[in-house]
């Protein structure tokens, strides 16, 4: 270092230094020739700006994007919402001014007074909500009065329409006022507090394609706050519009065959995935959400034992009862314990241990084979099927069918159900697997749980020839102008792990439980197409009896009802699961509404029968 | 062990300065939280007074010890420093997006601020023994380079642009003060020259926008703009002698949030006017030459150097915050330094002003 200093010495830097202080006067310099500027130069025009105060942000909201069905029926649409604000500046006498828009209003000035003490940081010279979506008639009450009403405006927004509420009330969802957490997340671009965003459903799934960007104008205004000048304009973007694969028309038929009982009616297409329904009852009003949700409205929605908020057929799960046999006798074939020629005789019950199995047919089936045990659902030929699989074997067809786990449809929320294996009860419940539980396996009861959704893809995998397709809802989204931005395709997850003989075995079994006499679905054949079915009857019993078929019956509480089915038999352009909860059988409650379901959709596919006209029946 | 000479070669000039403009600072800042709203913000004041008091701690500390201890211990305040930016991307608090803030009890504190002296002392060491009268070549270069780009790097990850650009900006005021080689820097300055172009080639369409509406705010007139419009109709209303006290009507209206930090200088200048403005700026230009005047009377290299870089520090906070409010710098979040509100923005300008004066007062060692 000394060496340097013999350098550098303080003369040196003090050269430096004087380099830097010039340039740093001089960089002042420009500061205060800024300074002068503005404030002597321009003081008086800038003083006068100031002083009426008259550079304003507008805000121009941008329209959410709108949703379709498949056939273009809009579902979703905005409308105008025009809502209340005072600017507390201009308002002169604040109270005085309220009131008389009380009184000119017709609504209540402590509502006013409650939305304004709410809100946080008022400023005095922002707009501070009074009243969002007053109605048409306040309004043209406020326009009529507008010269007694100071520092009073109203902003006009975009408001979220479902037109068809409560219809796929599920699948569209609801809005939202965002949360203070979810602001905070960095999440939700450009929004402020006050903004709704989608809650559920589609609305949730697809909060970012659905919400534009905002936009606003700087403009100039007076003394009384008009504009008189629009100083640059940025305009907003309009959300994206997205189409579903739901057919609206098929969709209603659904939610008016389920009526007023609880549970869901899922349909697809099997070549493709798409979702052609999915109804689940009872549903809720979307636009009440739109409007503000009273406490205790909200209460009773989430307090109501139907459960209207929940979408039953991808978030409720149910044992899948004789539904699942078509995978017990898939695995059975596969796995060669049973063939085309193996038949067992059904008294009406089995024996094992020390506990009597009951079929559901009390006086038996007699001698059953495969198709016989599909058509009429015999519990004695599964239990034996049952027997020889044991529970893992039979789990890992269940799984390969795609039980168990999510299907990842393209909405939120979706359960994946269960599919129990010895190793899972061991850890679950610390006990070691029964070999009497099997036997409540095998027949889709006991820890066994699946969404109508999984049980629509299943019917809708054995139709198609064995693909395994993931679900959607959307088909395309596009922008504004119409511009196609994501346009979904079939996803391939998988295949049936069964061979064609062994699917043909099958697909033979569930066509005779429909349309050959004493197939449990017999009485809902359609005259005009094939369709092939499998009911099921879903005991919902005290969890000590579970394990026990037929104890169930001295229960109070009705079974669920399945029906899962699919048509035309070769080719079929739909699939459908239902699940009707306490609707007691399969064959009365459920196979009707998926039969009709089809029918409706066959007819206006083929185009003898519109769907608008089926509608009226 | 005392020398009495250190008390009297104590710089209370320097000390006046500060708390001029720190007064001036509390002012404006009053007159920020109390107009406009309907509930005036007054736990921002106090909590103002308070980190003024902490400061005025961190500046005796930064005075108290000999700087040559401080050399000493140079590297070590660095990766201290380093060590706390890391931490802050991993367990700060997210606020408005970016993740800045090391919550401190009832308090939280921005490690990127501190920075800025850790940086100035770890460059001032490396420069000191490195300097000579030929410059600096390239390779004498990659050293502080890499010493800037560390810190540089995590500031930007969080992100915090601005104080990143600040520690950029005073790296480069050092380094161009201990002088390059020629040779080296017109190679410098052809390279940058020739990447500028051949960078914005190769950027993306949105990337270009938001640089373009960085350097030009009227591109955002929703933003950016709104907010300069808003700042030069307060600061040119204020005129010659301002509103007056609390009458500013301007500073009601616009710049929430930031019209207690980045934008208090408007404030000030509307209900001030020239005549308070002026006054300001006038008193930061003192300070300034205040700094380079204890630079050159020090005879120890890494005083010099690190009084420079203090001196740059608050230079270049000054020119680009006041310079950005009268719309002739882009809008970049960085403070006016005494004046702003903020806790690690005060603190750090206060151990600032106490490494000024710990190199001031001890000056009589070299005579």
């Amino acid at each position: 270092m000394t060496d340097y200093l013999d350098n550098v010495d303080s003369e040196w830097f003090d050269q430096r230094l004087s380099v830097v202080l010039t340039i740093v006067v001089a960089a002042f310099v420009v500061l205060i020739a800024r300074l002068l500027f503005l404030q002597v130069i321009e003081g008086p025009e800038l003083r006068r700006l100031s002083e009426i105060n008259s550079i304003r942000l507008k805000s121009v909201d941008a329209p959410r994007g709108l949703i379709y069905d498949s056939h273009n029926r809009l579902m979703a649409d905005n409308r105008p919402s025009y809502d209340l604000s005072v600017i507390v500046k201009d308002a002169g006498p604040l109270e005085k001014t309220i009131a008389k828009l009380a009184r000119y209003t017709g609504i209540d000035e402590v509502e006013f007074w409650e939305t304004m003490k709410k809100q946080k940081g008022k400023r005095a010279y922002k707009p501070v909500l009074l009243k969002s979506d007053i109605g048409r008639d306040a309004l043209a009450a406020i326009e009529v009065n507008r010269w007694d009403l100071p520092g009073i405006v109203v902003n006009v927004s975009p408001r979220r329409d479902y037109i068809f509420s409560p219809s796929a009330a599920h699948i569209l969802g609801y809005m939202g006022e965002i949360s203070e957490k979810e602001l905070k997340s960095g999440r939700y671009g450009d929004c402020r507090t006050g903004d709704f965003i989608g809650k559920y459903g589609i609305e949730r799934e697809k909060e970012h394609w659905l919400r534009g960007k905002r936009g606003g104008q700087q403009v100039e205004v007076n003394a009384t706050g008009q504009v008189v000048r629009v100083i640059s304009t940025v305009d907003a973007t309009p959300g994206h519009n997205i189409f579903l694969s739901i057919d609206q028309m098929l969709q209603q038929k659904a939610e008016q065959l389920l009526g007023d009982r609880a549970g869901a009616a899922v349909a697809v297409d099997p070549s493709t995935g798409q979702v052609l329904a999915m109804a689940s009852s009872p549903s809720y009003d979307q636009n009440a959400f739109i409007t503000g949700l009273s406490h205790d409205a909200w209460n009773a929605l989430i307090t109501d034992p139907q459960r209207p908020l929940s979408n039953k057929a991808i978030q409720a799960e149910y044992p899948p009862a004789s539904t699942y046999k078509i995978i017990a006798a898939s695995a059975g074939l596969e796995e060669g314990v049973i063939d085309a020629n193996t038949t067992h005789f059904c008294p009406g019950f089995l024996k094992f241990g020390n506990r009597t199995y009951r079929c559901w047919k009390k006086w038996g089936h007699g001698e059953v084979d495969v198709y016989k045990a599909l058509k009429e659902s015999c519990d004695v030929y599964f239990y034996k099927v049952g027997q020889e699989l044991g529970v893992d074997r039979l789990a890992w067809y269940a799984r390969a069918f795609g039980l168990g786990e999510p299907t990842g449809i393209d909405l939120p929320h979706e359960e994946g159900g269960l599919i129990p294996t010895a190793r899972w009860k061991k850890k679950r419940t610390g006990i070691s697997w029964q070999k009497g539980e099997t036997l409540s396996i095998v027949i889709g009861q006991g820890f066994n749980l699946a969404t109508p959704l999984q049980m629509a893809m299943v019917a809708a995998a054995v139709g198609n020839g064995g693909t395994r397709y993931r679900p959607r809802i959307v088909k395309t989204i596009r922008t504004a102008d119409g511009q196609v931005v994501y346009k979904s395709s079939p996803e391939v997850v998988g295949r049936l792990p069964i061979s064609a003989t062994t699917l043909q075995m099958v697909q033979e079994g569930l066509f005779k439980a429909v349309n050959e006499p004493h197939g449990t679905a017999y009485a809902s054949r359609l005259d005009a197409v094939a369709m092939c079915g499998k009911t099921g009857t879903a005991q919902v019993v005290g969890r000590k009896e579970e394990d026990a078929e037929g104890e169930g019956e001295s229960e109070p509480i009705k079974d669920h009802a399945w029906f899962v089915a699919y048509a035309p038999r070769e080719n079929p352009v739909i699939a459908v699961a239902v699940l009707i909860e306490h609707g007691e059988h399969g064959s009365s409650a459920a196979a009707p509404v998926a039969a009709e379901m089809i029918r409706m959709y066959i007819a206006g596919q083929s185009g003898e029968d519109s769907p608008e006209e089926t509608n009226h029946q | 062990m005392f020398d009495r000479r250190l008390l009297q070669c104590f710089d209370w000039g320097l000390l006046l300065l500060t708390l001029a403009l720190g007064g001036a600072g509390l002012v404006a800042l009053y007159s920020a939280v109390s107009a406009g709203v309907v509930e005036p913000d007054i736990l921002l004041f106090k909590k103002q007074l308070i980190w003024y008091g902490v400061g005025f701690v961190a500046m005796v500390v930064c005075f108290l010890f000999d700087y040559k201890q401080i050399e000493r211990f140079a590297t070590f305040i660095y990766l201290m420093s380093v060590g706390s930016l890391v931490v802050v991307l991993f367990f700060g608090k997210i606020v408005g997006g970016s993740k800045r803030w090391l919550p401190m009890g009832p308090f939280s504190l921005q490690p990127s601020e501190m920075a800025k002296i850790a940086v100035i002392i770890v460059l001032a060491r490396y420069f000191a023994k490195i300097i000579n009268t030929e410059g600096l070549n390239l390779r004498d270069l990659v050293g502080p380079v890499l010493l800037t780009v560390l810190p540089f790097g995590l500031i930007v990850r969080q992100p915090d642009l601005g104080t990143a650009m600040v520690i950029a900006l005073i790296a480069g005021a050092m380094t161009l003060f201990v002088k390059i080689e020629r040779r080296t820097l017109t190679w410098l300055i052809a390279t940058f020259t020739l990447m500028v172009p051949l960078v914005w080639f190769f950027l993306r369409g949105y990337q270009k926008q938001r640089i373009l509406t960085f350097l030009n705010p009227d591109r955002d007139p929703l933003g950016a703009g709104y907010h300069i419009i808003q700042s030069k109709i307060a600061i040119g209303s204020g005129m010659l002698t301002g509103k007056g006290f609390l009458k500013g009507t301007q500073n009601a209206l616009s710049f929430l949030p930031e019209q207690h930090t980045d934008f208090i200088f408007s404030v000030l200048a509307e209900e001030w006017g020239l005549m308070g403005s002026l006054t300001v700026i006038v008193l930061f230009l003192i300070i300034i030459t205040w700094g380079l005047n204890i630079a050159g009377r020090c005879r120890d290299p890494f005083g010099t150097i690190l009084s420079v870089g203090v001196t740059s520090m608050i230079a270049w906070q000054v020119l680009i915050n006041i310079g950005m409010v009268m719309g002739l710098m882009p809008v970049v979040g960085v403070t006016l330094p005494f004046i702003s509100y903020g806790g690690s923005s005060i603190i750090t300008m206060m151990m600032g002003i106490g490494l000024l004066m710990n190199v001031s007062m001890r000056r009589f060692k070299f005579e």
